[in-house]
């Protein structure tokens, strides 16, 4: 398509308007209203028992949500594309499930299976395990609603490269795991390393699910989306937007690690 | 025998790609699998190399018993039309692939590399990717590639058919070269005769999932077992009760004994030959191949008349029939 000079101008502003409109000015602002109250207190906001908590709650469940997502999407795009059972369609619509359905009936839905009354948590708790109101459950509603970003990036990658460099493999005598580890593997790295971003992107933000599921207990259940949430209905606006900063700040680095690490995705 | 095949059948859902074939493939030969497109040639291929299992039927490599032995384990070389080249490894670490999986001392890998990359003359490009390279290049080093390993066989799957064709023409010349050199028992599949013919020792016609016939390519070429075989092999005219070679046909000015007339419809200049285009006078097209000095001697125009006449070769069903 050909587009005269104008219109291409016209096209990047209003890209560019949108971008900033929606994405650049809003996040923007909460790093200006978090650094306008000075160092000291940004730090002293970023130090109390509840943050520090918070902070290190928040970055567990994301490295186990990510990891347990990551081997589940592998594992679940070769099935989709390289399985041959006829049940298939029936996987590739259960894992839109998290993307069309609230988070917030993720947490009530775990609530009816793992809480105090659901059919699964009375013999969970009569085995001493609480899932609900504690973190076992808040991992597994970020799981849930982080789960399908590594199949989706992953498996059209896989179907790209087809089974030949895979059958070559295995005719020069690789098994399946070797064939697995040194050819498959490689190939789909830049689908997982993106899945990977997008999925610790939705684990840290969390907070429909994770707020129901949780309790919200400072220091104990509290992630940094709840604690942003609880200090601005506390009338803490300075020290929310704290938390915020940190929250989009560690995103950021995760994307920008990505980022520089990947080589020119065209050179294969 | 290297190979053999005995009433292997496949089918795919409703097709039957592979419909009772038996073949011998002789140690140290090269023979061509030809067809047209599926005839099953390809899936014969895959079904002995264990990357198909056959619905039913025998394949031996080696003398033994190949069906229970995964591909892994079948002593096999395969080659792939599209290269199947490891995007991600450097040629040296391609043509490593089989040695390193198989824990071989890193030294004797690279002593074997680099013969390899010698001998299908890739020395100085053991760096490169192979999205570096030519075509004919990432065909070379999926050979080096299959031979690391020393397959008892050596499988092409139609290895030069995305190639160019004068790199085909070339490829396939040094393709014959080394496997003298070599002596593996080589099967490679291809729809081209021309092709099967240059390079095989034996060359095996398939057409829907069945061997046509099987031979020496002047044996296939000068006594095709039928109409469909004579016509897959090359060219040819139905001058009345007969199939013939434009070769085979000689023209002349003047009416002879039981020569056919025709009218010229074009003459075509080829360089080392020319090709006359002709309507039979009782209907039909036949076109005859003649010399250079011939074309000139004759002085053919379009709309001259002239007179076929053929050498003595009936059609193969005719032939098959007084036999």
């Amino acid at each position: 398509m050909t587009v005269t000079r104008p219109a291409r101008i016209g096209l990047r502003v209003i890209a560019l308007a949108y971008l900033a409109l929606l994405l650049l000015l809003p996040v923007g602002l909460v790093f200006e209203k978090t650094f306008a109250q000075g160092l000291s207190s940004v730090w002293a906001s970023l130090t109390t028992p509840a943050a520090i908590s918070a902070f290190w709650l928040t970055i567990e469940i994301a490295v186990i949500a990510v990891l347990a997502n990551t081997i589940f999407g592998v594992v679940c795009a070769l099935v989709l594309v390289r399985g041959r059972g006829r049940a298939r369609w029936l996987l590739d619509v259960a894992i839109e499930v998290p993307f069309v359905i609230s988070p917030v009936i993720v947490g009530l839905s775990l609530i009816l299976v793992y809480g105090t009354t659901g059919w699964f948590g009375k013999w969970l708790i009569s085995h001493g395990i609480t899932v609900i109101f504690s973190v076992p459950g808040m991992i597994l509603a970020t799981v849930f609603v982080s789960m399908p970003f590594v199949v989706r990036e992953v498996a059209p990658v896989l179907r790209e490269i087809g089974t030949e460099q895979e059958q070559a493999a295995a005719t020069l005598g690789a098994s399946r795991w070797q064939t697995f580890r040194r050819i498959t593997l490689p190939s789909i790295r830049w689908g997982v390393a993106y899945g990977v971003v997008l999925t610790t992107a939705r684990a840290l933000g969390e907070f429909g699910a994770v707020l129901i599921v949780s309790g919200n207990i400072a220091g104990k259940t509290q992630t940094l989306p709840l604690l942003v949430e609880t200090r601005f209905y506390d009338f803490n606006s300075a020290g929310a937007y704290t938390a915020g900063a940190l929250l989009a700040a560690i995103s950021i680095v995760v994307l920008l690690i990505m980022t520089v690490t990947a080589p020119d995705r065209r050179r294969h | 025998m290297a190979i053999s095949l005995r009433d292997v059948h496949k089918s795919f859902g409703d097709f039957k790609a592979v419909d009772g074939v038996s073949l011998d493939v002789p140690e140290g030969s090269l023979s061509a699998l030809l067809g047209p497109s599926g005839s099953g040639k390809s899936t014969l291929l895959r079904l002995i190399a264990g990357l198909e299992q056959p619905d039913q039927g025998e394949i031996g490599i080696g003398g033994q018993e190949a069906l229970a032995v995964p591909p892994q384990r079948r002593g096999i070389g395969f080659v792939f039309q599209h290269y199947a080249a490891f995007k991600h490894m450097t040629v040296r670490d391609n043509v490593a692939f089989g040695l390193a999986v198989r824990r071989r001392p890193k030294a004797e890998i690279r002593e074997r590399v680099d013969e390899l990359l010698g001998i299908v003359g890739l020395s100085g490009y053991a760096d490169r990717y192979p999205s570096q390279l030519s075509g004919g290049q990432r065909q070379r080093m999926a050979l080096a590639r299959a031979l690391a390993v020393r397959p008892r066989v050596l499988l092409l799957d139609e290895p030069f058919g995305a190639l160019d064709a004068n790199v085909r023409a070339e490829l396939r010349t040094w393709l014959r070269g080394l496997h003298d050199d070599l002596g593996v028992t080589t099967l490679i599949v291809t729809h081209d005769q021309e092709e099967a013919m240059e390079v095989a020792d034996q060359v095996v016609i398939m057409r829907a999932g069945r061997i046509e016939q099987t031979g020496a390519p002047r044996d296939v070429y000068r006594q095709p077992v039928n109409d469909w075989v004579m016509r897959f092999l090359g060219p040819v005219s139905r001058i009345g009760e007969h199939l013939v070679r434009p070769h085979e046909v000689s023209l002349a000015l003047e009416p002879e004994g039981d020569a056919v007339e025709a009218m010229v419809a074009r003459v075509i200049h080829l360089g080392s030959h020319v090709r006359v285009e002709l309507e039979l006078a009782g209907g039909g097209q036949a076109h005859a191949q003649l010399t250079p000095e011939k074309a000139d001697e004759l002085e053919l125009e379009r709309s001259d008349i002239v007179y076929l006449k053929h050498a003595q070769v009936t059609t193969p069903e005719a032939r098959a029939l007084s036999a």
